[in-house]
């Protein structure tokens, strides 16, 4: 039941409604939530520190923070549908904290191509990009992820307006989808593995039309 | 630039696990090689640059493609431990002499073993620097005595869902097959793999034997070879079948051919953070460029 808000200023997603009972276990949940999210760093680290054997230290750095990316943003996408079939509706006050951390993983995860494999040149790059698809979607799935995460403050979200700000913030379909794209062209021959992912965001798509909100 | 590795492994390197079959062969090479180096300094084509620092043991045997075991490239070491290869057969069939099949032992038997030092460049756009042990194809072709119809010799590996994992799924078509023209067989470049590291060549390598085609791609290097053919016609190799427009039957390396996904003009040297320039051939334009005058590489990629 989505609550009809109250006239005056718009409400803020995310925040507690005015009058609302204050839930004891989201903070709780929202320490879970950043160790959760910190694993993938973690293992990077420790792998980068010398922890375990990595052959190819730049490598390691794009397949794991890839697969951050992707997994955080299906998180991210999964909050409205299950919020919708379970009626918390606490916890849509995870997913700026998921969307951020994704964020998080897609500067490390473009920072590693643009220092190292690029070396910080704009013509390798822009050649890189104009050449192959398969940087271009990467690239975009990153660019676009950019005016999200700065108009993810309850401020932006206040000066946008709710209408615009979800609208500007239905970018993530593109950026999920551009992602995945990503990830299935970097693959030769095996796509399992891409196609498991595809096929999680087609249910977390769909699900959004399925499960309207009621 | 391009320095001569003399074959000087350390002892460490020869002592503890020689080549099992051909061990007197290998050191009889090695020495004499090793005594004819003086004498014919620009003839012996080990070529390595100075910034080439050998990828250690531990990545070359520990990191790499060989579907057959696996897709991921910590597979292959995993799901190859106990890969039986001996004894090991190879059918020698096509436009040859005596089409048969031969007892590996027998088949390599007194053929001189050297160490070649080889940049390896995968597709992917990694590469490292490897110390293989083996002898030239052409020596081997010599002994098969092919017919003059010969024009491409192609390389079959084992098909084997019960040795192979990897073949339990048919993300490629198996078996694996790969072939050259004969004249890039007979280069002098060209070599059959049965060692790496002074060491026999553990089964993630392809062993027991497999080929080394340093300035491709190193898709190439068909591993584990079973069958050996001679033909009129160019053979299907694997990886162009499956994707005509990415793989093509010649797959040299080439900075000026883009993969139609990625960029081939830079590569990452295993253990390093910064790519460096992927050279024309692998580096070994000055050996094999003749092979292909007149050719237009961008359509003969």
């Amino acid at each position: 039941m989505e609550p009809v808000a109250a006239q005056g200023p718009r409400r803020v997603p995310g925040s507690p409604r005015p009058g609302a009972p204050r839930r004891r276990w989201v903070p709780i949940a929202k320490v879970g939530v950043w160790a959760a999210a910190l694993v993938p760093l973690l293992v990077l680290s420790w792998g980068l520190a010398g922890g375990f054997h990595v052959v190819d230290p730049v490598e390691e750095i794009q397949r794991r923070t890839g697969i951050a990316i992707l997994v955080l943003l299906f998180a991210t996408l999964s909050v409205t549908p299950l919020r919708r079939i379970t009626g918390w509706n606490s916890l849509i006050r995870f997913r700026r904290l998921l969307g951020l951390f994704a964020f998080f993983y897609a500067v490390l995860h473009a920072f590693s191509y643009f220092v190292f494999d690029q070396e910080l040149s704009f013509p390798a790059i822009s050649a890189d990009v104009a050449e192959h698809p398969w940087v271009l979607v990467g690239l975009l799935s990153f660019v676009l992820m950019i005016p999200l995460a700065v108009t993810s403050t309850q401020g932006w979200i206040r000066r946008l307006g709710g209408m615009a700000w979800s609208g500007l913030h239905a970018l993530v379909y593109p950026i999920a989808i551009f992602g995945v794209l990503h990830f299935w062209w970097l693959v030769k021959a095996d796509v399992t593995e891409p196609a498991i992912y595809a096929a999680v965001l087609a249910v977390l798509l769909v699900a959004r039309f399925l499960v309207r909100r009621r | 630039m391009h320095t001569i590795r003399t074959p000087d492994l350390p002892s460490r390197e020869i002592t503890d696990e020689a080549l099992y079959w051909n061990r007197r062969e290998w050191l009889k090479a090695a020495g004499f090689v090793a005594a004819a180096l003086p004498l014919a300094p620009s003839t012996l084509a080990a070529t390595r640059g100075d910034d080439d620092e050998l990828t250690p043991w531990e990545t070359v045997t520990g990191y790499n493609n060989f579907y057959e075991f696996g897709t991921g490239k910590e597979d292959p070491k995993r799901n190859a431990q106990g890969f039986v290869t001996n004894p090991w057969s190879v059918e020698v069939s096509g436009e040859v002499k005596n089409p048969r099949t031969w007892d590996l032992d027998d088949l390599i038997r007194g053929l001189a073993v050297e160490e070649r030092v080889y940049r390896m460049r995968c597709v992917e756009a990694w590469s490292m620097v490897i110390p293989w042990n083996g002898f030239r194809l052409r020596d081997l072709i010599d002994r098969l005595e092919p017919t003059s119809k010969a024009r491409f010799v192609e390389f079959t590996t084992l098909h084997d869902v019960r040795r192979m994992p990897g073949q339990r799924s048919s993300i490629l078509d198996w078996p694996y097959t790969e072939a050259l023209r004969m004249d890039e067989a007979m280069h002098p470049l060209t070599l059959m793999v049965t060692g790496v590291y002074g060491k026999t060549l553990p089964p993630q390598n392809g062993a027991p034997l497999r080929l080394i085609v340093p300035w491709k791609y190193g898709f190439k290097g068909g591993k584990s070879i079973v069958r050996i053919r001679f033909t009129q016609r160019q053979p299907l190799t694997t990886w162009n079948v499956m994707a005509p427009h990415e793989y093509g039957f010649y797959a040299n390396v080439n900075p000026n051919v883009d993969h139609p996904r990625w960029s081939q003009k830079k590569e990452r040297r295993l253990g390093e953070f910064f790519r460096r320039d992927t050279l024309m051939f692998n580096g070994y334009a000055d050996e094999v460029a003749s092979l292909y005058t007149g050719m237009d590489l961008r359509r003969n990629y």
